[in-house]
């Protein structure tokens, strides 16, 4: 038998270690070119898209039922849960009554000198004392929430929308201390118990997360206007806040608008015509 | 004497450490469950990826689905083959439960068995469940 040399030996445990690391390196070049490299992700095509999305409220149009019919759409399809339901006790045994402070909402009626603290003044226009002002996330420009979030799960959409990733919300309640319009809720038990009619086309959230307007991302998408807009009977305008030609900068352009807190430079997208 | 000892030792040693292989050898156990393709999930016979690769990667491609519905707002999936495929696990015609309709044997009985709890229906809702 021939005796093998020392460098022999190396030459072929040289070639043998490059055999060993072919089939990791192949495999992790194959798995480019599986399925998902291939597909495309897009918008739907009917789906409705904006440059900077904005609201107008016009105050005048605003009665005590409409302000409550957009409020019940709202919290219905996305599932904001009403703790004063009556909790199913079969379905649902030991859950407890919730404290009425732990309340979560989107879109609510509020008083004029807390919507608008800015601008109260004792001598202040008698009808404004009792109108319902409908307040929601206002969206902003420049919005503290997100800067505060340190998980980016509130984020702002390209679109403008200042939007929420549910599953990445640690519920550190950042955005609440930061919102300076108290648009955010927190949920601090499982909102399943109190939801009256789940429906099926939102999901709920979980406990230990926060939740606030979406501007009806999902509607969108489906190229159909904000619920809140649908049921307003023209109170309530959506539209391109960056569009010139749009139906919002025209109402824009004829009235006089306010938003709230505009001092402390947040830049809301929510116009109030007054 | 001594060399007897060792490989007594080695021996019992071996049998030791294989002992999980030969607990498996003696006692019987339940093959992993096949998801049960219904409706119309059976009619399609074609799926968002292959099926191996459906198989290995489903957690993966939903990750992906949720980042691109939730952050970039895509909703709309092509396919490699050429389907289009709405982003959703529950809402749609188009979306994973919309073509298999029945969770429990679909989602459900691997899950089990391979005792993983996914949170997803934590928030999102089977439309069936719901009355």
């Amino acid at each position: 038998m021939m005796k093998k040399s020392r460098r022999s030996f190396l030459k072929v445990a040289g070639i043998a270690a490059i055999g060993l690391g072919a089939s990791p390196a192949m495999n992790f070049a194959s798995s480019d070119s599986d399925g998902t490299a291939l597909a495309v992700k897009g918008k739907n095509e009917q789906a409705l898209t904006a440059h900077r999305w904005g609201m107008v409220i016009d105050t005048n149009k605003i009665t005590e039922e409409i302000a409550e019919k957009i409020t019940e759409i709202c919290h219905k399809t996305h599932n904001v849960p009403d703790f004063k339901h009556e909790v199913d006790a079969e379905k649902y045994p030991k859950t407890r009554s919730v404290n009425h402070k732990q309340e979560i909402k989107w879109i609510w009626k509020e008083e004029f000198h807390y919507a608008f603290p800015e601008k109260e003044d004792e001598y202040l226009t008698e009808k404004f004392h009792d109108l319902p002002f409908l307040v929601t996330c206002n969206h902003c420009k420049n919005a503290p929430c997100v800067q505060a979030c340190p998980t980016q799960a509130t984020f702002k959409r390209e679109d403008g929308i200042v939007i929420m990733d549910f599953h990445r919300c640690i519920g550190c309640r950042f955005c609440m201390a930061a919102c300076p319009y108290g648009s955010r809720s927190f949920n601090f038990r499982d909102p399943r118990p109190f939801i009256a009619e789940t429906i099926p086309d939102f999901p709920t959230r979980s406990k230990g997360v926060v939740e606030k307007c979406n501007l009806c991302a999902e509607q969108l998408a489906k190229g159909e206007l904000p619920h809140c807009a649908q049921v307003s009977e023209g109170a309530i305008v959506v539209g391109d806040l960056e569009d010139p030609e749009s139906d919002i900068r025209a109402l824009l352009k004829e009235h006089f608008t306010i938003r709230r807190n505009e001092s402390l430079g947040t830049e809301p997208s929510v116009y109030y015509i007054v | 004497m001594n060399k007897n000892m060792i490989i007594m030792g080695l021996v019992i040693f071996v049998l030791a450490v294989l002992s999980p292989f030969w607990f498996n050898m003696i006692t019987t156990t339940e093959a992993a469950p096949k998801p049960e393709l219904l409706g119309k999930a059976k009619e399609e016979k074609k799926c968002v990826l292959e099926k191996y690769d459906m198989r290995a990667n489903h957690p993966s491609l939903l990750d992906e689905w949720r980042d691109s519905v939730v952050r970039d707002s895509n909703r709309q999936y092509t396919a490699a083959n050429g389907h289009a495929y709405g982003m959703s696990l529950s809402t749609g015609e188009n979306s994973c439960l919309g073509c298999h309709e029945d969770k429990a044997k679909f989602c459900d009985s691997c899950h089990t068995y391979a005792s993983v709890d996914p949170y997803c229906w934590e928030c999102h809702t089977n439309p069936k469940e719901i009355k």
